[in-house]
């Protein structure tokens, strides 16, 4: 006994793949903004278009298990940010050893001495001294476990929670890993400033 | 920063800049910053360094050539699709 009509079967056959197809269409709208998360939590373009291929691939093969009415663009990333650990480019780097407490103002009195006593330039005219290259290199070079987090908070602007959920780590550890990037990557960039005046 | 720098509000303005706090933090963080002038400069220029992260951070978009990928990633996508 199949228990369901020939007619019943064909409707809830197409009930299916119309659930399917709207999943996918909601999926590629989301591309854009969870590729310019991707391309820094990985390495470099190639290797971002390489995730977001075998993420896509995945989400579509896994379209059932999205509860729909969720964060889909959370749920993307989740498995793009488990693909990324899975290809084994976890390689920590040791956080430089400077103070805890040094950097939470530093970039902000280096970029005002680079800018000369009483320029009174505003915060935007300031931050145009840190070249694009900076930025991207200071970023690159944060450990993966931190970068992941201020790239998820910072650029892709989840909560704590939904961070938490994504790298599936607890949200006290997103908060204290957030807290040292953001002091590693200002005093990265601080010290770029170096030559500048 | 000339004014007497505040240490222990570095992480707090931090939360709520991330929209972390509750509405009672959040009132009590404002109402710091009224009255914290070395506070206020330092929420104002983080504010301005995460916008100018984001802008920085996210100018570069997404080739042409992986949309089409991803697309042609798609169950349904039927062979006519794919030129």
């Amino acid at each position: 006994m199949s228990g369901q009509a020939p007619d019943a079967a064909g409707r809830s056959l197409a009930e299916e793949a119309r659930n399917r197809v709207r999943f996918e269409e909601e999926a590629l709208e989301h591309a854009d903004q969870v590729y310019q998360v991707a391309r820094h939590l990985a390495g470099s373009k190639e290797e971002a278009e390489e995730l977001m291929q075998e993420t896509y691939a995945r989400a579509f093969r896994s379209w059932r298990s999205y509860a729909p009415g969720t964060n889909m663009r959370a749920w993307l990333l989740r498995i793009l940010t488990n693909l990324n650990i899975d290809r084994g480019r976890r390689k920590q780097r040791q956080p430089a050893t400077s103070s805890l407490e040094e950097g939470d103002y530093s970039l902000y009195d280096r970029l005002e001495e680079a800018a000369g006593p009483g320029s009174g330039e505003n915060e935007e005219r300031l931050l145009s001294r840190l070249s694009q290259s900076d930025i991207v290199g200071s970023l690159a070079e944060l450990p993966h476990d931190f970068r992941d987090v201020l790239v998820l908070v910072d650029l892709g602007e989840f909560s704590y929670q939904e961070t938490a959920q994504i790298l599936s780590i607890p949200i006290g550890t997103v908060m204290s890993r957030l807290h040292r990037a953001r002091q590693l990557l200002r005093q990265s960039l601080a010290s770029s400033l170096g030559g500048q005046g | 920063m000339s004014e007497v720098p505040c240490n222990k509000c570095g992480e707090l303005l931090q939360l709520y800049l991330d929209g972390e706090l509750s509405e009672v933090e959040t009132r009590e963080a404002e109402a710091h910053l009224d009255e914290c002038g070395y506070c206020r400069r330092y929420y104002r220029f983080e504010r301005a360094f995460r916008a100018h992260l984001r802008k920085v951070l996210t100018d570069e978009p997404m080739s042409a050539e992986l949309r089409v990928k991803l697309v042609e990633l798609r169950a349904d996508v039927r062979p006519s699709d794919r030129l």
